[in-house]
């Protein structure tokens, strides 16, 4: 069990863009009439990704509101499953397996590679707040161990120059997204 | 070679797709199903079938469907457990990835069997692209009539909506599942009432496994006695095993029930030996949930018969000596494996993964994990060995769902087959302690009580 701890409010309006919107009433209309709550956790998961990256307290108030419930259900919810983050992450939430087959194949080398290539910890973000490694159980991908997810994205048979290269990619990719030029290189490449 | 029922097609290029599968037979059991059989006919098949749920406990699924509640005018629910989270098991993920329409048809055959309008798959939070494949695989169906109102021109009309889950392994108990799918924490609830009578929204529900469920559409296609002789006595049919660790092929292969686990182990076909031509050390052969067996009782049973890949074979010699099928999750140690660390490991995993209800477990699993450290990094008693044995029978059999016998039996299991490695750490901490001690730990490979 992990204990989880629950934030003051912020205090800033979060809502849905309207096209967001569209798409999480269709999926309210997935469940039975009064079974709107049934539409929770694939709830959590958009709002997590399009409200900021972790549920903060306006953001769990404004999905209660959204399924008609009080906001001590979505809390609970929310603090259940791992997959929920309720403190600010990185733009790349790295996700290392620790489990069995993932250990016995490299997944410790891996993660302790990570931390020392990070210069962070299990846990920690890095200061520019670009990355945030965490160990997480397995993550059904044994076959191809050892494994993470970066953002729910698989990255499998790891290893260390492998490792180098995901996050030499990862921050490449941050930077173009960054860079005004971004249309430009869009156009050409 | 043994014969492939569910991973047939998987090599056609883009099977994936609604047209593809399709031009390969795909959807003529489903029509064969609505138009010539009735539901009835279609359950007798199941149960002819010898079909077990592939999910681990390995219930027969005739019997299951049997059981749902045919009398009352609530809705019925079909749910697709897809929630794969057993450590060593990725064969849902695999199946779903590579064939979803074999799934979907098994579950369009399967809700007319069993009156049902609506059915969900409860697919893993964190395998978001399969939810992508799945929602695609449905759009093809609806768009090509094998969904939504009266399919092919009869009264009987499905909807499948695909559900993501959010981290949670005990969401793959079927009960959690239900609480988690109507939108709460996933804490498993107390049998009886069955989700037969009782399930999703209080409606009778039937919570089957994705392999499960994919077999049902070749049962249809070639005959309930048909497939029962595939297989050995009552593990009939073929099974997915995903297999990991220590070996030179991990991936995920269906097998003939009944096929020997050395064969599995050191043949080309299968996992191809040993990495590094390394000797085996220990197996865990149904999911980290399921006892571990060293090398020669996996390959052997106590009695001196040829171990087999099937729920009778595994399970024979009960604890003492032998193990489960469970979910087909394969787990090879090699010499240099450390049981105590492995079983720490894995005993984190279950404290983590405990929801917190019942006492036993949810201290238990924490207590278990704190003396195994303890052990693991130079600071254990003897005394300590004993108190994880205590500690797991009082966890065993003591909660609401078997999560706590799946976090018991590892460590009970761990400690009968390899007691003297448990006993080599707490006499030897200076050993122990320096993490590059995996060399000694061949030495416990011949010598297990």
């Amino acid at each position: 069990m992990v204990s989880h701890k629950l934030y003051s409010k912020e205090g800033k309006p979060v809502s849905f863009t309207p096209e967001t919107l569209k798409k999480v009433l269709t999926l309210i209309g997935r469940y039975p009439p009064g079974q709107q709550k049934s539409a929770i956790l694939p709830i959590l998961h958009i709002a997590q990704e399009e409200l900021g990256g972790y549920l903060s307290v306006d953001v769990m108030d404004y999905v209660a509101t959204l399924l008609n419930i009080q906001p001590i259900e979505v809390y609970e919810v929310a603090t259940f499953y791992s997959m929920f983050y309720l403190t600010p992450v990185g733009k790349y939430v790295i996700e290392v397996c620790r489990t069995g087959p993932c250990s016995i194949t490299g997944g410790e080398q891996i993660l302790h590679y990570l931390q020392e290539s990070l210069k962070i910890k299990t846990g920690e973000t890095t200061p520019d707040g670009m990355f945030t490694l965490k160990a997480v159980e397995c993550i059904g991908a044994c076959g191809n161990a050892p494994v993470m997810q970066v953002n729910t994205e698989f990255y499998e048979n790891l290893t260390k120059d492998k490792i180098d290269q995901i996050l030499k990619d990862l921050q490449n990719k941050a930077d173009l997204e960054k860079s005004p030029d971004k249309k430009w290189v869009e156009k050409f490449y | 070679m043994g014969r492939k029922i569910l991973l047939k097609n998987i090599g056609i290029p883009g099977i994936r797709n609604f047209e593809t599968y399709r031009a390969n037979g795909g959807y003529h059991y489903v029509e064969k199903a609505l138009k010539e059989m009735t539901p009835a006919m279609i359950v007798t098949e199941v149960t002819k079938s010898g079909l077990r749920g592939r999910g681990g406990a390995g219930f027969p699924t005739g019997l299951k469907w049997s059981f749902l509640d045919l009398k009352g005018n609530k809705p019925r629910y079909l749910i697709c457990n897809a929630d794969e989270s057993e450590p060593g098991t990725f064969k849902d993920r695999y199946l779903m990835e590579k064939n979803p329409h074999l799934l979907l048809e098994g579950l369009i055959i399967s809700s007319y069997a069993l009156g049902v309008r609506t059915c969900y798959i409860y697919v893993r939070g964190e395998f978001k692209y399969i939810v992508g494949i799945l929602e695609n695989a449905i759009k093809e169906a609806h768009f090509h009539g094998f969904l939504g109102e009266k399919i092919l021109g009869t009264n009987f009309s499905l909807d499948i909506f695909v559900h993501p889950g959010a981290g949670a392994y005990i969401c793959g108990e079927e009960t959690a599942l239900l609480e988690s799918l109507e939108g709460k924490r996933g804490n498993p609830r107390i049998k009886p009432p069955f989700p037969a009578y009782k399930g999703l929204y209080e409606c009778p529900t039937v919570v089957n496994n994705v392999e499960t469920l994919a077999s049902v559409g070749p049962i249809i296609s070639m005959g309930g006695v048909e497939y029962s002789r595939i297989g050995i006595g009552k593990s009939t049919g073929t099974k997915l095993i995903s297999a990991c660790g220590h070996i030179n092929n991990p991936g995920v292969y269906e097998i003939e029930m009944g096929l020997p686990v050395e064969e599995f182990i050191y043949g080309d076909e299968y996992c191809g030996g040993i990495k590094d031509n390394k000797r085996l050390k220990a197996v865990i052969p149904g999911g980290s949930s399921v006892p571990i067996l060293p090398a020669d009782l996996i390959l052997q049973t106590a009695s001196g018969d040829t171990r087999l890949l099937s729920f009778e074979s595994l399970a024979e010699g009960e604890f003492v000596s032998g193990s489960m099928l469970g979910s087909g999750g394969f787990i090879v140690y090699n010499e240099d494996a450390c049981i105590v660390r492995n079983t720490l490991n894995l005993t984190h995993f279950y404290w983590h993964e405990s929801c917190g209800q019942c006492s036993p477990c949810r201290e238990g699993t924490g207590w278990m994990e704190k003396v195994l450290h303890r052990i693991e990094y130079g600071n254990g008693k003897m005394s300590d060995i004993d108190l994880l044995v205590s500690v797991a029978d009082n966890i065993e059999g003591n909660t609401i769902c078997p999560l706590g016998d799946a976090a018991a039996w590892p460590v009970a299991s761990a400690i009968r087959h390899f007691r003297k490695e448990f006993e080599f750490h707490v006499e030897h901490p200076e050993i122990v302690t320096r993490h590059d001690h995996n060399g000694r730990h061949d030495l416990f490979i011949d010598q297990h009580d």
